[in-house]
């Protein structure tokens, strides 16, 4: 599993990207009540806004970790989004890429280089 | 080279140690570093306060004495309450008002003893309130901030039976009743009321006690704390507006739906400040009107939301809006023209560009269950 700085996590899985928030952001966020996932067909660049994750007081922009296709989205989420903070990194996930570039997963934060991210926060 | 802090300096309460203690979140909010939330967060505090009893800290919040040769009779000077006809041991909800009848603040003010009025007002905006009311009523009143009080909350259900065993006096008072007892070994101002839709009191408590009073009410099992994040869901779900977001100084009462605060005598003497636009929309009506709106699709409607007809046309503006956790959808309020204001009215809220279905929804969403009557 990779990570950004904006806190999503990626697991790749052949040319297959799992994508989601990590389990530091979605306790930042306390109780997710709704997620907005993106448009399978989508085509997304690193940075885009493509998910929305709300809690009772804010909405948050999830940034795509990486560039690809969206193939599938996690539509669960729309009827049990406290999913996303019950296991953030496994069932709370958003989204599957189809990968354009695997260098740019590999280019991100492995989990030690994460949590020493995180340490600095 | 020292180290300059980049963040302003906030203002503390009483308990803002004791909220750090629990582990709450720490956020500003009116220029003080308040808990959003606690450990267990927005979504069970809300709960919780709903079917137990919840305490909030309030101190962020403006607490005054009005003292004059009559001070009931001053504070009309400001507002459009029937001050005059407050009876001893009474607090009224109502509003300072600029000349051009928008709502400067809103506000409690009550006679809890023999000491002029005691007077809450919001926290953002009680710097302003003071001058104003110094000024508008040099020479006939004067207003004393009681910087030495904390100011706490115990809402919900089990409020009162938790507040009783170390106030027993409580349980005699109704709904907006006010008075100043002896409890915790200090003097306490308190009222029934509140602004989460729930029974329960205000207290006003000297400085040095707040930590004491504030732990020994947490000692009790039906009592957590509960942050700003879940007051601000209760009180959306009770329908009550907040300032700052629901209320401004363009806005007048009878658009904000307030029109119980200008009271039959004053409406008859046209004798508080915007009388004439205020009786001028009391005959013909408003421009806009704020409405309650659920939100039937999709994402929680936030402040800002665009309102359209379900033609598109943009009719209105949401001015606080959110999750409900107890209905667990969107809930709004927001302002639209009287003609679409009835309940069940169909229209649109624009939430990232997507119109959703909404309708408009009498207030409050969920129940009041204030104790008017012993």
């Amino acid at each position: 599993m990779r990570f950004t700085k904006d806190h999503e996590w990626v697991e790749l899985d052949g040319d297959v990207a799992t994508v989601g928030i990590t389990a530091y952001a979605a306790e930042q966020l306390g109780d997710v009540v709704f997620v907005e996932t993106p448009e399978v067909g989508r085509q997304v660049k690193a940075g885009d806004s493509f998910a929305v994750v709300e809690s009772v007081k804010a909405a948050s922009d999830v940034y795509a970790p990486i560039s690809g296709e969206v193939i599938e989205a996690n539509t669960g989420l729309s009827e049990a989004p406290e999913t996303v903070n019950a296991t953030p990194e496994a069932g709370g996930w958003f989204a599957r890429l189809k990968v354009a570039n695997a260098a740019e997963v590999e280019a991100l934060m492995d989990r030690a280089g994460y949590e020493a991210y995180l340490a600095t926060l | 080279m020292p180290e300059i802090p980049s963040e302003k300096v906030l203002k503390v309460t009483p308990l803002t140690e004791a909220h750090v203690a629990l582990g709450a979140r720490m956020v500003e909010f009116a220029g003080y570093d308040m808990p959003v939330q606690y450990a267990e967060g927005v979504l069970k505090e809300h709960l919780w306060t709903r079917e137990h009893a919840g305490l909030f800290d309030v101190s962020h919040m403006g607490q005054a004495r009005l003292r004059g040769a009559d001070p009931l009779a001053a504070f009309e000077m400001l507002t459009p309450g029937d001050y005059r006809g407050l009876k001893p041991g009474r607090q009224r909800y109502s509003m300072l008002l600029n000349a051009e009848g928008g709502i400067v603040d809103d506000l409690m003010a009550a006679r809890p003893d023999d000491d002029g009025l005691f007077v809450v007002v919001n926290g953002a905006c009680k710097d302003h309130d003071y001058r104003l009311m110094a000024a508008a009523l040099a020479g006939q009143a004067e207003i004393e901030r009681l910087e030495d009080r904390a100011l706490i909350a115990l809402q919900g259900p089990e409020a009162a039976a938790a507040l009783k065993v170390h106030v027993p006096e409580v349980a005699t008072m109704a709904f907006m009743d006010a008075r100043t007892l002896k409890g915790f070994g200090v003097d306490l101002i308190v009222s029934r009321s509140g602004y989460t839709g729930e029974d329960g009191y205000e207290i006003s408590i000297p400085r040095h006690a707040a930590v004491s009073v504030w732990n020994t009410l947490l000692a009790d099992e039906r009592v957590k704390p509960i942050g700003l994040g879940a007051r601000d869901s209760l009180r959306l779900e009770a329908g009550l507006p907040l300032y700052g977001h629901d209320l401004d100084e363009g806005v007048s009462p009878i658009e904000a739906d307030l029109g119980f605060a200008i009271a039959r005598r004053r409406r008859e003497a046209g004798d508080f400040p915007g009388a004439a636009r205020i009786l001028r929309e009391l005959s013909n009506g408003p421009a806009r009107v704020r409405v309650g709106l659920k939100v039937l699709e999709g994402a929680p409607a936030r402040e800002g939301a665009e309102i359209t007809g379900e033609d598109g046309a943009v009719v209105g503006r949401v001015t606080s809006g959110g999750f409900s956790p107890s209905l667990r959808q969107g809930l709004a309020l927001g302002f639209v023209p009287p003609l679409l204001s009835d309940p069940g009215t169909k229209l649109k809220v624009v939430v990232r560009g997507k119109p959703q279905a909404c309708e408009v929804t009498k207030t409050p969403f969920v129940a009041h269950r204030y104790v008017r009557q012993l």
